[in-house]
C-alpha cells in the first residue's frame, strides 16, 4: 500500500474514543503501531475484531474502528477461538496484558498454543498489574517488590517466549513498544502468518515497574534482526535466544513455521465458513439424524 | 393363566463392565421399539468404569409410557448383588432370570409373590456361541423366550448394534439369543406376562440430551464447546457424532469457563451457538454467563442437574440447581429458564431457546437433570414442518450498510437493540463487559448505568409476554394439584393414572419457565385448586420457595427427594393418597435407601433418625 493511501487510512482506524494512559505508557505505542499495521493491512475494517480482556491495555478495542470485544480478564483467547471458527474468514487479533495472558488466562494459553490456530495475540507484558495499581505479575523479575509481595516475588518470572515456542505457536515474537516501526513489522507479519502468532511486547509500566523502566530496556535489549547469523525458521537456536535472560535481552521475531491451521484440519468448514452456510441454509433437515433413534 | 400382555418391566442388573447399557438399550429396547411398543428405559450406575452395580429398566407398554417404575416383573441377575438389592421390587408373578450355581435368595418372598426362578445356563450358552461376552445377549434371548416375544425383529436389532463388528458378531449374537431363547422354551412353562407385536406408528427412541441434539441441530446450532461432564457429557459426543454430516464446529475445550466464552466468541460472531455442563462446571461459567448478559449476545447453556455441592453424586439425579441458575452472575443478569419436562420438551425447547436466545440476545438455560438428560423414551417423530427460525433484529448486510451511525446498544422501548456480526460494514462496535453506552464505549455515568440495567431487563418483560402461560393438566376439578418442574413431569403423570384407578383426581401443573415466572397465572390456579403439592428432587424445596417469593402463597404440602434417584410414580401415587386421607405430614422426604442397597450395608447409618422421612413399602 502506498504511504498516502496508508496515511489515509491511519486516520479512518481511529474512533471518537481517546485513552487515558498514564503519560508514556508502552500502550500508546502499541495502539499506534497496531493502528498503523491495520492501516497497512489491505484488510477492510468490518473484517478485523479485536479481542481483549480486562487491564489497561485491553481498553484498545475502544480506540479502533473495526470490530472489538471486550472480554473477561484472563478470557480473551477463547473468545478469540469462538470468533474465528465461527467466521475463519475474520482476522482475529487478540490483544491483553501480561496478567490476562500469563497469569488467570494461562491454561487457555497453554492450550491455545497447542491448535495452532490462524490469529494472534499481542501481550502487552509490563511485567506488572498497572490498572489494579501496580502487584506482582507472571513476568515480574524474581524479588519484584510489589504492595502484593512487599517482600520480594518468590516465583521465578516466566518466558512466554519459550512458552510460546516449545508448545505450538507458529510464530513467535518479541516487540518492544519504543521501536514502535519495528513493532509495526512484527504485527504484519503476525497477522500475514498463517497460523498461531504469539507477540510478546516490552513495555514499560512508567508508574508502577521502577525495573523494567525505558533505560532497564535500553541498556538489555538487542534486536535479533540486526544479527544476520540468526535463522527464525531454526527451532533450537530460537529456543537458545528466548532463554537468553541477562546482560542480553533479544527482541524481535524468535521463530516462524508454516505447519497446518486447526482450521485447515476441520472439513466442516473447508468451503464456507458456519456463518455463511448458517446464512445459506436455515432449514436444516434432520431425518437422517432421526433415523438413528429408530 | 391369565397372562398380562404389554404391560412390563424388565431389568438387567450387574456390575459395570457387563455391557448392561448396551445390552437393554439397544437390544430390548429396539426391539420392543421396533414391535410397536413403547419402552421407556433408564439406568442407574455409579460413577465407575468397573465394578460396582449397575441396572438398566426398560418399562415396555401398549400405549405410551413416561417413567419408570419401581417394580420388575423379570429381573436378569448377573450376579449375586443383583438378586440381593431387586428382589424386593419384583412383582406378583415375576421372574428372575440368574445362572449362579448356588444364589442366595429370599424363598419366602418368592413364595408370598408367585415369583418363578429361572435358572438358565447364560455363561455356557454364551461360551458355546462364541464367547462369553454375549451373556447379555443370551439373557436378552432366554426374556425373549419367557415373553413369548418374537424373535426375529431382534435378529435386525443385533444386526445394526454388531454391524460394524463384522459378521462373524452378528452372527454369534443371533445364535446366542436364539440359544437363550430356545432354553427358555424348552425349559420353562409359561411365565405371567407376554409381549405381543402392535402395528408401529411413527415412532422413535432417544434421550433427553438425543433430544437436545437433534433441537440443536435443527435450530441451526453450528457451535457447540464444552468439557465432558455427566450426565451433560453424552451432548458433547452426540453432537460430535454428527460433527460432519451437519457442518457443526464442535469443541472439547480445556475446562468450562472456555467452553462458554468461546461459544459467546462464536455467537457474538453471528452463528448459533451453545454450551453444556452439569452443575459443577456451570460454577466455572458464571462469570461467562454474565458476561453474555451485559453483552448481550445469545447462548443457549444446558445444565444437566447432578447431585451436589463439589463432586456430588456424578451419575445421579436431583433438581438442587433451580436457585443457583436463577442467580448465577455477579449483580442481577437477565436470562432465560427453561426446565424441560420431557424428550418432546428438550427438542422442541432448545429450538425455542435459541430462537429466544437470538430474538432477546440474552442467555437462555436448558435445566435438565441425569434422569430427563439420559433416560430414553419412545414418542413420535418430531415434526419438523413445526419449525420456524427466528434470528430477531439481526440486520442483513444490506441493512448494516445504511447505518452512518450505528449503535449496538441502542436503547429501544422493548430494551432488545438492532445487532451486526463482524465482516459487516458500518455495524463496527465493540461489545464490552464493562458498563458501557449506546455504542458499546465503556461508561460510569449513573445515567448510562441505570438506562442500560434498566434496557436489559426491559427484554424479560417482553419474553414473558411471548412465552406461553403454564396449564392444567389432567382433571378440571381434581381433589389436589401436583405442582411441579422438570423431570418430574414423567413420574406425575404415571401417578396420575395410578391415582385414577383408585378413584382419586389429580391434576397436575407444570411449571417450564421459571424465568419469567408466570407469577399471575400461577396464583389464579392456586387459588382455584383445592389442594396443592409441590413435588421436587432437593431438600428445601426450591420451587415452592420461589412461588412464595413470587406470589406470597404457600403450597399445602411438599414432596421432596434427594436421594440421587428419581420420582418413582407408585412412590408419588401412594403419598398423594395419604394427603387425600390427611395422613401425610406438610413436608414428605422420600428415601429410596432401603430398595436401592442392602440393609447390611447401611449398619452403621440406619439407626439414624430421617426425621419426617417416608420410606413406602411395596
Amino acid at each position: 500500500m502506498d504511504k498516502t493511501r496508508s496515511a489515509l487510512r491511519f486516520k479512518q482506524v481511529s474512533t471518537q474514543e481517546l485513552p487515558n494512559w498514564c503519560g508514556g505508557c508502552g500502550d500508546f505505542n502499541i495502539l499506534f503501531a497496531l493502528k498503523g499495521a491495520v492501516a497497512e493491512l489491505d484488510i477492510p475494517l468490518e473484517n478485523v475484531v479485536l479481542v481483549s480482556g480486562i487491564g489497561c491495555g485491553s481498553k484498545t478495542p475502544h480506540f479502533i474502528k473495526t470490530y472489538g470485544f471486550e472480554g473477561l480478564h484472563g478470557r480473551i483467547l477463547p473468545v478469540a477461538t469462538g470468533v474465528k471458527l465461527a467466521n475463519k474468514d475474520l482476522t482475529v487479533i487478540a490483544i491483553g496484558g501480561d496478567g490476562d495472558g500469563y497469569g488467570i488466562g494461562a491454561g487457555h494459553l497453554f492450550h491455545t498454543l497447542r491448535r495452532n490456530f490462524d490469529m494472534t495475540y499481542i501481550v502487552q507484558n509490563n511485567a506488572v498489574y498497572g490498572l489494579t495499581k501496580g502487584q506482582t505479575s507472571p513476568t515480574s523479575e524474581k524479588g519484584f517488590k510489589s504492595n502484593s509481595t512487599p517482600s520480594g516475588a518468590l516465583e521465578d518470572a516466566t518466558n512466554p517466549m519459550v512458552l510460546g515456542i516449545t508448545t505450538g505457536a507458529t510464530y513467535v515474537a518479541r516487540g518492544y513498544a519504543y521501536d514502535v516501526d519495528h513493532l509495526k513489522k512484527l504485527i504484519i507479519g503476525a497477522v500475514e502468518h498463517k497460523g498461531f502468532s504469539l507477540l510478546d511486547v516490552f513495555q514499560p509500566c512508567t508508574t508502577y515497574n521502577k525495573i523494567q523502566t525505558v533505560a532497564w530496556y535500553k541498556q538489555h535489549l538487542k534486536k535479533l534482526e540486526d544479527d544476520t547469523s540468526f535463522d527464525s525458521k531454526n527451532k533450537q537456536e530460537a529456543l537458545k535466544r528466548a532463554m537468553q535472560w541477562g546482560e542480553t535481552i533479544w527482541y524481535g521475531k524468535f521463530y516462524q513455521e508454516r505447519k497446518s491451521t486447526y482450521e485447515e484440519g476441520l472439513p466442516q468448514i473447508a468451503k464456507a465458513s458456519l456463518l455463511n452456510q448458517m446464512r445459506e441454509n436455515q432449514n436444516i433437515d434432520i431425518s437422517p439424524l432421526m433415523n438413528k433413534f429408530k | 393363566m391369565n397372562r398380562k400382555i404389554n404391560d412390563f418391566t424388565w431389568k438387567i442388573a450387574g456390575v459395570a463392565g457387563d455391557g448392561i447399557l448396551s445390552a437393554g438399550l439397544h437390544m430390548f429396547a429396539k426391539t420392543a421399539l421396533r414391535s410397536g411398543l413403547y419402552v421407556f428405559s433408564n439406568a442407574e450406575y455409579p460413577s465407575l468404569i468397573r465394578g460396582g452395580h449397575n441396572h438398566l429398566d426398560v418399562r415396555v407398554n401398549e400405549k405410551e409410557v413416561h417413567s419408570h417404575s419401581k417394580f420388575v416383573d423379570l429381573l436378569v441377575a448377573l450376579n449375586q448383588d443383583s438378586i440381593d438389592y431387586h428382589i424386593h421390587k419384583i412383582s406378583e408373578n415375576g421372574g428372575i432370570v440368574y445362572d449362579l450355581d448356588q444364589p442366595k435368595i429370599d424363598m419366602e418372598y418368592v413364595k408370598k409373590k408367585h415369583i418363578n426362578l429361572y435358572y438358565i445356563p447364560l455363561l455356557k450358552l454364551a461360551t458355546e456361541c462364541g464367547g462369553k461376552i454375549m451373556r447379555n445377549t443370551v439373557a436378552i434371548g432366554a426374556s425373549f423366550g419367557l415373553l413369548d416375544f418374537d424373535v426375529d425383529i431382534l435378529d435386525s436389532v443385533i444386526k445394526d448394534t454388531f454391524g460394524k463388528k463384522g459378521e462373524v458378531v452378528v452372527e454369534n449374537n443371533i445364535k446366542a439369543a436364539r440359544a437363550g431363547y430356545d432354553y427358555a422354551k424348552e425349559h420353562f412353562s409359561t411365565f405371567g406376562f407376554k409381549l405381543e407385536k402392535r402395528v408401529r406408528k411413527n415412532t422413535v427412541f432417544l434421550s433427553g440430551n438425543e433430544a437436545i441434539t437433534a433441537g440443536a441441530i435443527k435450530a441451526g446450532c453450528k457451535f457447540y464447546s464444552a468439557y465432558p461432564m455427566t450426565p451433560a457429557s453424552s451432548i458433547l459426543s452426540s453432537m460430535a457424532s454428527q460433527e460432519k454430516n451437519y457442518n457443526i464446529v464442535v469443541k472439547h475445550t480445556e475446562d468450562e469457563i472456555s467452553a462458554i466464552n468461546m461459544a459467546i466468541g462464536a455467537s457474538y460472531a453471528g452463528v448459533r451457538s451453545m454450551t453444556g455442563t452439569s452443575g459443577g462446571g456451570f460454577a466455572l461459567m458464571v462469570e461467562g454467563f454474565g458476561l453474555a448478559s451485559i453483552t448481550e449476545t445469545p447462548l443457549v447453556v444446558v445444565e444437566a442437574q447432578r447431585p451436589g455441592p463439589g463432586t456430588g453424586m456424578a451419575t445421579h439425579t436431583g433438581q438442587a440447581d433451580l436457585r443457583f441458575i436463577m442467580h448465577a452472575s455477579t449483580d442481577e443478569a437477565p436470562r432465560i429458564i427453561i426446565a424441560p419436562g420431557d424428550i418432546d420438551e428438550c427438542f422442541y425447547e432448545t429450538i425455542h431457546a435459541f430462537n429466544l436466545a437470538d430474538k432477546y440476545q440474552m442467555a437462555v438455560v436448558i435445566l435438565t437433570d441425569k434422569y430427563l438428560g439420559e433416560s430414553y423414551m419412545t414418542t413420535h417423530e418430531f415434526n419438523q414442518s413445526l419449525v420456524k427460525i427466528d434470528r430477531g433484529k439481526l440486520l442483513t448486510d444490506e441493512q448494516a450498510l445504511k447505518e452512518n451511525d450505528y449503535r449496538r446498544y441502542k436503547v429501544t422501548a422493548d430494551g432488545v437493540s438492532s445487532r451486526t456480526v463482524p465482516g459487516q460494514k458500518n455495524g463496527q462496535h465493540v461489545a464490552s463487559s464493562y458498563e458501557h453506552d449506546e455504542y458499546g464505549f465503556e461508561r460510569e455515568e449513573e445515567i448510562i448505568r441505570m438506562a442500560m440495567h434498566d434496557k436489559r431487563f426491559r427484554k424479560l418483560d417482553q419474553v414473558k409476554l411471548e412465552l406461553k402461560e403454564p396449564e392444567l393438566v389432567g382433571e378440571k376439578n381434581a381433589d389436589i394439584t401436583i405442582i411441579g418442574w422438570g423431570s418430574t413431569k414423567g413420574p406425575v403423570f404415571e401417578a396420575i393414572k395410578l391415582l385414577k384407578e383408585k378413584g382419586l383426581k389429580a391434576n397436575y401443573l407444570q411449571i417450564k419457565y421459571l424465568i419469567p415466572f408466570h407469577t399471575e397465572k400461577i396464583t389464579k390456579i392456586m387459588k382455584e385448586a383445592k389442594l396443592t403439592v409441590c413435588i421436587e428432587g432437593n431438600k428445601l424445596g426450591q420451587l415452592a420457595g420461589v412461588i412464595k417469593e413470587q406470589n406470597g402463597m404457600d403450597v399445602n404440602y411438599k414432596i421432596l427427594k434427594y436421594d440421587g434417584r428419581p420420582f418413582a410414580p407408585e412412590d408419588i401415587a401412594k403419598i398423594v393418597e395419604s394427603i387425600l386421607q390427611h395422613k401425610a405430614e406438610k413436608i414428605i422426604v422420600l428415601n429410596g435407601y432401603q430398595e436401592a442397597h442392602k440393609t447390611s450395608d447401611l449398619k452403621d447409618i440406619k439407626n439414624i433418625n430421617f426425621s419426617k422421612m417416608i420410606t413406602p413399602q411395596n
